[in-house]
């Protein structure tokens, strides 16, 4: 498997989701389980992909300049500072501790 | 035929300045600057600049798209499977989204139904169902959906391009971005008791399994605890009620 068809598979599936909203027949997932579910499965890969990025590296954990740079960014979410800013400033963090230490 | 152009105009005129299409504006250009980060991220995993592109032109919704090169970044493409998966699994909720925006801007044949369900995202619905009447939605829905589109694709192109020049990517920090990327789209789902809990479990559960599985499937697994708390409302919503 080649980056491009990753990205052709994976850009098929998620556009036939798109399309199978609007052909599957309606109150499937309007049902409270199903909607639940999938309303629960964002949060959970989201948090875990927060969890990996920040202390993966390779199959080992480590604690480094990351951990840092999100609990920065946590607390300008809490402050409500924009999106953008705070994936900058989570940047300007951790490169400063790597260009520090 | 210039009377018909100078009516198309005005009623353009008219639909933009109506406060649903205003929300919509705002509401894309504040998600579009997103596309810088995404952008940069992905060139960061090993994306080119014309990878990157293709998927904010064709999978066009961003959590999926942080999440397939955030995988892909970790394992390379040996872990092209889970990456897959993982943006996959993110993009179910655009099927919710598919079934509530259909009534209102499903108006007429397979291409308008095609675009439709190509802007289909958070923010287009979010803003849509934010509306009080029907008319208002569907241009709520319609004018988000396009200005993210246009504005997310710009950039994207910009923030690869930005990636490429930058070099290596740790010592300016984009990996700790990344996460950072993440939370911010995690945060706003966080309000009920019951996500929180999912959340936190979730990160445990995949960092714990960090040691003993191949790069990406962590966060598959991870996705088990939605399945779980989801089908027996633990921590539930019911008991709040």
């Amino acid at each position: 498997m080649t980056t491009w068809h990753v990205i052709l598979i994976a850009s098929a599936a998620t556009l036939a989701l798109k399309l199978g909203g609007y052909l599957v027949p309606a109150g499937f997932l309007e049902r409270e389980r199903p909607a639940r579910i999938a309303d629960l499965l964002t949060v959970a890969l989201l948090a875990a992909l927060i969890g990996v990025q920040t202390f993966a590296d390779g199959q080992q954990i480590v604690v480094d300049a990351r951990l840092p740079a999100v609990i920065v960014a946590a607390a300008l979410y809490a402050l409500r500072v924009p999106f953008v800013i705070v994936v900058f400033a989570a940047a300007a963090v951790a490169a400063g501790i790597r260009a520090v230490t | 035929m210039a009377q018909g152009v100078d009516d198309a105009d005005a009623s353009a005129r008219r639909v933009l300045a109506t406060p649903a299409a205003r929300d919509g504006l705002a509401v894309g250009l504040a998600t579009a600057a997103y596309g810088i980060s995404f952008g940069a991220l992905s060139v960061a995993a090993g994306l080119d600049v014309w990878q990157t592109c293709f998927l904010s032109l064709v999978m066009f919704t961003g959590g999926s798209q942080f999440a397939l090169v955030g995988v892909l970044a970790s394992g390379g493409v040996a872990a092209g499977g889970t990456a897959i998966a993982t943006a996959a699994l993110l993009g179910v909720r655009n099927v919710v989204y598919g079934m509530r925006m259909k009534p209102l801007v499903d108006t007429g044949g397979p291409w308008r139904r095609a675009a439709a369900a190509w802007v289909t995202i958070d923010e287009s619905t979010a803003v849509a169902l934010a509306q009080t009447d029907e008319r208002q939605a569907r241009v709520g829905f319609w004018v988000t959906g396009v200005a993210i589109f246009l504005g997310w694709n710009l950039t994207t192109l910009a923030g690869a391009l930005i990636g490429d020049a930058i070099g290596d990517t740790r010592a300016w920090g984009l990996d700790a971005a990344a996460a950072a990327a993440f939370l911010g789209l995690l945060w706003p789902r966080l309000k009920r008791f019951q996500a929180g809990a999912v959340a936190v479990a979730a990160a445990l559960v995949a960092v714990l399994a960090t040691p003993v599985l191949m790069p990406g499937l962590p966060v598959l697994v991870a996705a088990v605890v939605a399945v779980l708390v989801g089908w027996f409302d633990l921590f539930g919503r019911s008991r709040e009620r």
